[in-house]
């Protein structure tokens, strides 16, 4: 996973809360293996018309957030869905950071499980760098090591869980450290057995008998 | 952190699984049931990449519903991206030794009806699986909650997940509620009180006599429901309802077994005086029957109620979501909810699709007829064929319903069942977002008796008078 430290880049106001995960990717576009990409069924059904084409008014379609690395979105970004196509769409788009006041909790798992930095912002510091963005400013700087976000003159910070800063700022995936825990793991599961009989479906609990 | 105090249901469960806990707060759990199905090739295709091995195969169970055809079962899938993704879930079932309710299973199902119905589901236990309905295993007082597709492979590699211990929020429904109110009346009327973020990094326990008074299918629907407030989770302590519901399931241990494992599922409610962070409280004789009119599960009211304005909202972001809610919905300010014209119902989902949902949609469509369309998916094969007993099923037809095979179906339209663009649908899903049920589709959240109202009338409608000398 790609490490992530400081983004200097465009940033794309996105003034709508509740942005579900059925929006960030339409469940049509599931089917396809990780490989393929997401990135243009991002948002898909606001980014185009019935036709296909491009609705000219949506910000991820203006020329001045071409390029975009940085989202600002009001409260309760990711809700809905565990779909972790959500967090693929927004990469695969260039995406690296979403700030909002809020997020659903299994979407900001999913994003630092794939180097996407949820922040979370006050209400008021969004609603000000969205009118700031929406004049026509375009370039932020977030700072995940100082927590901050500078845009303008202005500086505001944000919050991260600092585990999740940690393997964002890393690039850390979960999976090495608990396979050095095996020990510790198959102890525990040794001792559960014995405890908790009923929760092992490999014994005579099972009534299709044991495998 | 676990101290000597007295601990809540959610801190017992927790407590109980946790291998280890790191400096930073994170804890290793123990995960008892994995549940997978077709949307999680993602993760299967993690462990391939890594060649790596399920590490406790027995405690995976895959169970096919969100592709899965309601129609002309038996014969191949016609069509080729449905068909191969159904095929993918049995083929990663087989190669990595994982039991399987597949397509031609006559005990598979919606995996969250699935669960419960089989006793795979069991007071205590850590259940996940890649879907945030997941919560709903909770009714039980599991600790269940939906991952991403990089825990369940993590999930499928070594049966465990590092999380942050969620806070703790008791949501409490005292009281009774009124005859002719549902469990999804009460989880809107939560959701609609707290809003869709209000639970956000908390394990939710609901409680209160109206919770207590419901039946485990009630609680299903109830904990379903907690992902749509956010909530990691939804919990309800394990009583003597509980017990009744698991006893004699399949996966359910048996006779002394049984008895053993009830004395330590009935230790599991929270001890006097433990604490919450967080403590709601709504009168269940206070709880209408909700429909929901906007884009967002919290935009829920009272089907007495009419349409709010946007000029009055209390701010500009909430007048925004209402303007835009409204405009989606093809809806005006000050309407009235009961005057709204539907197209189509669904009855069905992981929320509503058990036999007490399907005996209650019954009630009221019995001897009547449909004016629109209408989808009934049952929410197992089990189910069906209990209904089928009953003579539900010839209710249903004979309103002028389509009795269908079971699966996600209609809740998400992944098998091909969708709401067109601009129709609106009366459904008992879970989910009111912007082209959830189809593109462009305009969805209607209520319970199964509020469905089969508006299919009776035609409109969003109080299903009260209709229920009046029935049961």
């Amino acid at each position: 996973m790609e490490p992530l430290r400081v983004v200097t880049a465009t940033a794309c106001p996105l003034p709508m809360s509740n942005v579900d995960t059925d929006q960030l990717i339409p469940a049509r576009f599931m089917s396809r293996p990780r490989s393929a990409g997401y990135g243009d069924v991002l948002l898909y059904d606001l980014r185009f018309g019935p036709d296909g084409t491009p609705r000219p008014d949506f910000p991820l379609n203006r020329p001045d957030r071409a390029g975009s690395a940085v989202l600002v979105a009001r409260r309760n970004f990711g809700s809905g869905s565990s779909r972790e196509a959500a967090a693929y769409a927004l990469l695969d788009h260039g995406i690296r950071c979403v700030l909002a006041p809020s997020f659903g909790d299994i979407f900001s798992s999913n994003a630092v499980n794939n180097g996407l930095l949820p922040a979370r912002m006050e209400e008021e510091a969004v609603e000000a760098l969205l009118a700031w963005l929406e004049a026509g400013n375009t370039e932020v700087t977030v700072d995940l090591e100082a927590r901050s976000v500078a845009a303008g003159g202005a500086r505001w910070d944000f919050a991260i869980d600092p585990v999740w800063r940690t393997k964002l700022l890393n690039g850390w995936t979960d999976l090495d450290l608990t396979l050095s825990h095996a020990p510790a793991i198959e102890a525990f599961m040794e001792a559960d057995h014995a405890r908790c009989p009923w929760a092992w479906l490999d014994g005579p609990a099972d009534p299709t008998g044991p495998r | 952190m676990a101290g000597n105090g007295p601990r809540t249901l959610f801190d017992k469960v927790w407590d109980a699984h946790v291998i280890l806990t790191r400096e930073d707060g994170q804890a290793l759990l123990q995960i008892d049931r994995h549940f997978f199905h077709e949307g999680s090739h993602h993760a299967f295709n993690q462990l391939r990449a890594r060649g790596a091995r399920v590490a406790r195969p027995s405690q995976n169970i895959g169970v096919a519903d969100h592709y899965v055809p309601t129609r002309g079962r038996g014969a191949p899938i016609a069509d080729d991206t449905i068909r191969r993704m159904v095929q993918q879930l049995s083929d990663n079932a087989v190669q990595h030794g994982l039991r399987l309710f597949g397509l031609d299973s006559p005990a598979q199902g919606i995996v969250h009806v699935v669960g419960p119905e089989q006793g795979l589901t069991l007071p205590g236990l850590t259940v996940v699986c890649g879907d945030s309905h997941t919560s709903t295993h909770g009714a039980l007082g599991a600790l269940a909650f939906g991952i991403g597709a990089s825990e369940v492979a993590h999930v499928l590699m070594t049966q465990t997940l590092w999380q942050r211990r969620p806070r703790r929020m008791r949501i409490a429904v005292e009281g009774s509620t009124g005859p002719g109110i549902a469990a999804k009346d009460i989880a809107l009327s939560i959701i609609a009180r707290i809003g869709t973020d209000g639970a956000q990094g908390h394990a939710v326990e609901y409680a209160g006599s109206a919770i207590r008074a419901l039946s485990v299918e009630g609680r299903l629907t109830l904990c379903n429901l907690s992902i749509e407030s956010g909530a990691r989770c939804g919990m309800v302590a394990p009583d003597g309802t509980t017990l009744d519901f698991l006893r004699g399931r399949p996966f359910a241990p048996k006779g002394d077994a049984f008895d053993r494992a009830a004395e330590a599922w009935l230790a599991l409610p929270g001890d006097t005086g433990a604490e919450f962070d967080r403590e709601v409280v709504l009168d269940g004789s206070e709880i209408a029957p909700v429909v929901t009119w906007g884009v967002s599960p919290e935009d829920a009211l009272p089907v007495t109620a009419t349409l709010p304005d946007p000029e009055r909202a209390a701010d500009p972001a909430r007048a925004a979501q209402i303007r835009d809610g409204l405009d989606y919905m093809g809806l005006r300010a000050g309407q009235r909810l009961s005057d709204i014209v539907v197209d189509r119902v669904f009855i069905g989902s992981c929320t509503n699709s058990r036999i007490e949902d399907l005996r209650a949609a019954a009630a009221v469509l019995a001897g009547r007829r449909a004016r629109i369309p209408g989808l009934v998916s049952p929410g197992s094969t089990l189910v069906k064929r209990q209904a089928e007993e009953e003579g539900l099923d010839r209710i249903f037809t004979e309103a002028g319903l389509e009795w269908a095979e079971s699966g996600c179906s209609m809740c998400v339209g992944m098998n091909g069942d969708l709401v067109g663009a601009g129709e609106r649908c009366a459904s008992t899903t879970n989910r009111n977002f912007k082209g959830r049920q189809g593109k462009g589709a305009r969805t209607h959240l209520m319970s199964p008796a509020m469905a089969a109202a508006a299919a009776v009338t035609g409109h969003l409608t109080d299903v009260r008078p209709l229920l009046e000398g029935r049961a």
